[in-house]
This record gives structure tokens, sequence and C-alpha cells, in this order.
């Protein structure tokens, strides 16, 4: 059950070897209210380092096998992860891949496969976890979209295409919750260094997985609908939403 | 949900699902203790009121939903005071019961379950038992949070007032030491006892109060046109709070202010003077809505006891409070007497300390958490009835008699039909 403050102690993770993800994990472990971290993901290898991580600082952590692109099997990992531990105060959806434009514009096949993991598969489990938070009456579902979704970039469209129905998905979700006690948190981050933008330029005011973290908790404390992370982007993206296209082709390249 | 009438409760709690049922009052514990998410409530004050006065013995025997206000306006003109009252009428007698409350005559009188001869409890099973204060399940009823049963109806025991006005002593303290060794001094020739503290002044000042102590008016302190009707009880409220208020309002600067003029406004020492019951004990009832003052982030209740010998402790949870920018304009310093027999009732030997703190205040989760390990470490605990944050694992060092209350708890409730977010918060039910 959340706290007054803000505070949790039951996680479940969706795409448990997120950077930001174990980053808001390793923030909410220091508050000392954390109980129990479930870690749903592909490939246990990425999520060991995490597991082990929050195991040494004494929380109970389950790792669980969930494939965001296997649809029709996501809600018997909801169901099992729900009955063995009891209510979920916060499910992060974290996964995603990033993939490569030019790859894309090469393979559609390819193109297509990363849009049905970042958004057929996130809204056939947001929709399921957000039965589950209904039913319990309370517990946030933190959906991680991105300022890429803002505003459609000719070098990372597909991806920012993805986040843009993600972020419109988790809006309307959000909003479907109301009076149920359950919430959605949409955090919108920009450009940051994680593993899955290794190798990449950075853009301005580029941060790290922690800066993301600690928004995503103002959020959770406060009951915001939507963070921004570094905050000031959202003021830069109340600008560039209504750059005419030639200004902002010129901008985001 | 609404109640027909309290034997309604049965069936409904039997049929309950798996997020369970709670019985809620007013709506008065600041935390989540009334909050069943996903579950059912029964909201007890819908109905109807009812309260029986034996006008000789003083007995009353008030339905659960039935708040103190009621039984204030329906007894004082008969010259019948409740046993126990806390900052506010708008508490329900099955919440005072279930939070066994205390009031300024705590080192004097107990709380208010002591008061209480008997009660209906409608359990798990559907069934319905009187329960007597000489039953495990009374004491395990009594501070148990709702998590035994429904209350349905109780029997209290009020006590005698010639009039419905106090005689009130007002003076000033300039500082902790002095606020702590005058309430010592005069606690054992009053009935009533409180300090407020102003938890901002620094240095010199740190913990300066103004101190009330009080007892019920007899009838020749009143005056001639208080005389003529000694015993009438009409609280109003003054006005309230809007809807839509600033965030921000109450800020540390504003709450400064309102702390310098509340000090200086203050007698020195003014000896006897008349006030009424509500002035004397409810003055935040004048102001309907007055948490919206604290705007829509709203608030933080912060309550803890630290046994006698434990000053250390408490001052310097006084001084971590002036200095560590927690604004508070309400901060209440009292002495408890004697713990009553409830496995989890709050009040145990020593001083206990209540304020506000606006929740927006940065820093607050680990600053309450520190507050919390000095209170552990001085063998003391917090409130139930207005927590939101403490830790789990604190709770049985908090609440030594926790393990048998739940052995009682478990019995009377094996399925958890009876849950609260309280109750999962701080994992209180097996």
């Amino acid at each position: 059950m959340k706290d007054a403050l803000g505070d949790v102690q039951s996680v479940l993770v969706l795409g448990g070897g997120s950077d930001i993800a174990l980053a808001t994990l390793q923030q909410l472990v220091s508050r000392g209210r954390l109980r129990t971290v479930i870690l749903a993901g592909r490939n246990p290898d990425t999520m060991a380092g995490a597991r082990d991580q929050l195991v040494a600082k004494g929380v109970t952590v389950d790792v669980v096998a969930f494939d965001a692109d296997a649809t029709d099997t996501h809600q018997a990992v909801i169901d099992d992860v729900a009955a063995r531990h009891g209510d979920l105060d916060l499910v992060i959806l974290a996964f995603a891949r990033l993939g490569d434009q030019k790859e894309f514009q090469a393979h559609p096949a390819q193109a297509a496969a990363v849009a049905h993991t970042n958004f057929v598969g996130a809204v056939c489990v947001g929709l399921i976890v957000a039965n589950r938070l209904g039913l319990q009456g309370h517990g946030t579902l933190v959906v991680l979209s991105s300022v890429a979704g803002e505003r459609a970039r000719a070098d990372n469209f597909v991806y920012g295409a993805t986040k843009a129905g993600l972020d419109a998905f988790a809006q309307g979700l959000g909003d479907s919750l109301v009076g149920s006690g359950a919430r959605v948190l949409v955090v919108r981050p920009g450009f940051v260094r994680t593993k899955m933008t290794t190798g990449l330029a950075e853009a301005p005011l580029t941060t790290g997985p922690e800066a993301v973290a600690k928004a995503t908790l103002r959020g959770l404390a406060s009951g915001a609908h939507t963070v921004w992370s570094p905050p000031a982007l959202r003021y830069v993206f109340i600008g560039m939403r209504h750059a005419p296209r030639g200004i902002w082709r010129k901008l985001a390249r | 949900m609404t109640l027909a009438e309290p034997s309604a409760a049965g069936p409904l709690i039997v049929g309950a699902g798996e997020r369970g049922v709670l019985a809620r009052g007013l709506g008065r514990s600041y935390g989540d203790a009334a909050q069943n998410a996903g579950g059912r409530i029964f909201d007890m004050p819908s109905l109807p009121p009812s309260i029986r006065l034996d006008g000789d013995l003083g007995e009353a025997v008030v339905g659960a939903g039935v708040s103190l206000d009621a039984v204030m306006r329906a007894c004082v003109r008969h010259g019948w005071f409740v046993p126990v009252t806390p900052g506010t009428r708008h508490v329900t007698i099955g919440g005072a019961i279930a939070a066994d409350i205390h009031g300024k005559n705590h080192h004097v009188d107990g709380s208010f379950a002591q008061h209480v001869r008997a009660f209906g409890l409608t359990l798990a099973d559907g069934s319905h038992r009187t329960v007597t204060s000489d039953s495990p399940v009374f004491w395990a009823t009594a501070g148990g949070m709702g998590l035994t049963g429904v209350i349905t109806e109780a029997v209290v025991q009020m006590v005698p007032v010639q009039t419905s006005k106090m005689l009130v002593t007002t003076e000033r303290a300039a500082d902790l030491d002095a606020i702590l060794s005058r309430m010592e001094e005069t606690d054992a020739s009053t009935r009533y006892s409180v300090a407020w503290v102003d938890l901002v002044a620094q240095g010199r000042q740190m913990g300066r109060s103004v101190l009330t102590l009080g007892d019920h008016a007899p009838l020749d302190a009143l005056s001639v046109a208080d005389g003529r009707q000694p015993l009438q009880f009409n609280p109003r409220e003054v006005g309230g709070v809007p809807a839509v208020v600033p965030t921000g309002l109450l800020n540390s600067w504003s709450i400064r202010a309102f702390n310098e003029m509340w000090f200086r406004k203050a007698p020195r020492r003014r000896v006897d003077e008349v006030q009424s019951i509500a002035a004397f004990f409810h003055p935040l009832d004048g102001l309907r809505a007055w948490n919206r003052l604290y705007g829509p982030r709203g608030f933080l209740q912060y309550q803890f006891v630290l046994p006698f010998g434990e000053e250390t402790r408490l001052r310097r949870i006084v001084e971590r409070l002036s200095a560590g920018g927690a604004p508070s304009f309400l901060a209440i310093l009292k002495r408890f007497g004697p713990a009553s027999p409830g496995y989890l009732s709050f009040p145990q030997p020593g001083w206990t300390l209540a304020l506000d703190i606006p929740a927006n205040v940065s820093g607050l989760a680990g600053l309450l958490d520190e507050l919390d390990r000095t209170v552990l470490d001085g063998g003391g605990r917090i409130y139930l009835a207005k927590d939101s944050r403490v830790a789990a694992d604190s709770l049985p060092r908090m609440y030594p008699r926790l393990a048998e209350w739940q052995a009682i708890q478990q019995h009377l409730d094996p399925t958890a039909r009876f849950q609260s977010d309280l109750s999962r918060r701080l994992h209180l039910t097996k």
C-alpha cells in the first residue's frame, strides 16, 4: 500500500532490465518502505544485476518470464504475479526497443516488430494491469513514454511513433481509471544515457536514469498524471510542438 | 454502503469479497485507517441516530455511528458530559472505541474505552454479541482500528457537570524546559491540561508554549446571564474555508507569523476564565473544512508518545522540528497517565506531541523516519489513528502486544473479512 508521501511497498517492472526502472527502484529502496519487487522480462540475464543489487538491500525479488510480444500470455503472467504477491502498489511499464531507423527503412518488417513490442504489447499488458489495479482500488501504473513521441523526427520516427501511440494510450487509460483509486503516471523523458542509447549522439538536456527516477518519484508523491524529465522539457516542447515543420526539421536534425 | 439498521451488517460481512469490509465513521482519522481500497465500507453515520440516556446514572446507550457532537447536544442539557473528548466533536462512538481515543484529561481519566461498559459487536461470521470490558475481545476491539468486527452500539458512562462552561487558566511558558516543568507541577491538580507549542521558534525561545488548564465550571462560577441557562449547549460554526485555496498558503513564513501572533495574544497568566465547552475543547470545529487551508497537497499529522524520563529525546525532536524547516502551527503537547488494557491502544505514561505538517515539505519522509527512530529508541510509539507513513517493521517494537492482538484478531476473523488500507500498509493482520 502506498503511503501518504508516495512511498510504495511492492513494485512490478515490465521490462525488468530497464535502467530507468532500476534507478527508480534504487531510490525507492533508500526511502525504506520497499519490500517486494517483481522483475518481468524476456531475458533473465539482463535482470540478474538488478536482482542482486536489490536482494543485497534486503528486498524480496522475484524474476518472472514475460514476453511483451506474446500478448496472449500477458493475462496469465499478471494473474500469477498478483496471486503470489498480492496487491501491486506500483507497476512500471518500461519495455521498449529503439531499433535503427536506417534498418527499418531497409527492412520494414523489423519496424513492424518494434511497433508490435512498444505499442501493441504495451496496450495489451497496460489494459490488463489497469484492470488489476482497478480491482485493488489503488496502485499506480507508470508508463515510460518519451519526448520522441511529442513530435516525430526524421532520424527515429518509427520509435517516436510507437511512443506517440503509447503516450496517447496511457493518457486515455489514466482518464478511464479516474474514480477507481488506481492511477496512471505518464513519464516523458528526453534523451537518457542508458543501455538502449549507448553509442548515440546526445541531445540537449540529456540526463541519466537517476533524473528520470527522481521525476517519477516526485510524480508519485504529488499525484501528478504526467512528469517530464528534465522538467524544463515540458516548456521546451510547448514551443517545439508549434514550430513550423521546416524549422522543426532543422532543429531536430 | 449504507445500512438500514445495525443488524443488517451480518449478511453483508459474510458476503464480503476478497477486498473485505470496514466500518467507517466520520473519517476524521488523518491517515488511511477508515479506507478500504477496492472493498466495502459501512457508512455508520448513515444509520438512524440513537441515544438513550439514563438521567440518574449517567449511562448512555449510543449507536456506533452517532457523533460525540450529537451525544453532547443530547446529554449536556441533562447535566452529563462525555467522559473523553478529542480535539473535535465530529468523531463517532464506534471510531472513538476503535481508536481508543484520548483527550486533555488522559492523565486523570484515561482513554475513551475505559469509560465504556459494553458494546455490541457484529463478528466476521455474521453473528452478533455483546462484549463487556472484562473480555479480551473488548480490549482487542478498543484500539483495534475496526479489524475485529463492526461495533453497533456502546454503553458509555457519562460524567456529571453542573454547567456547560469551563473554568480555564491560561499561561505562557518561555521555553521547552519551562513548559515541561509547569505541566508536571500542575498535572495532579488539573483535570484537563494541554499545551500549544510553537515549533517554529528557535534558540532561547525553542519550545515556547501556551498552557491551558481547565475543569468544568460549577454553577456559582457563572455570571448571572450565563446562570439562567447553565447547561445550554449549542455550538455553531463561525465560517468555513472555501474549496479552492492557493497552494502554499501555509508556508514557513505564514506559520511563523501565526505562531508569533498566537503566542503573544495569550496572556502571561489568566486564572479562571469562563469559556464554552466548544471553545475549550474544539476550537477548530468552529472553522468548517479547515484542512483546506493546506491546499491541494494537504498535510500530515504526526503524533508520538515518549515515556516519562525520555525528556532528552523529546527535546531532540523539538529541536529537530524547529530547526528542520518542517513548519507546524498546530503542535499540541500533553501528558498521558496510565495505559488502558487495549492491546493496540496508543496512550502510555509519558509525553505526547501531535503536530500538523504541510505534505509538500521537501525531505519530509526522511525527517519523520528520523523522528520515528528517536521515538523507538526511547520506548515510545506513534498513534495509528493519525499515521499515514510509518514503516511497518517498526510496529512490533512500538506495540509490544501486537502479536497477542494478532492472535485474537486472527481467531475472530480467520478469513480476513475486515480489511483497511491501514492494515494493508502496516501488515497489521496476518
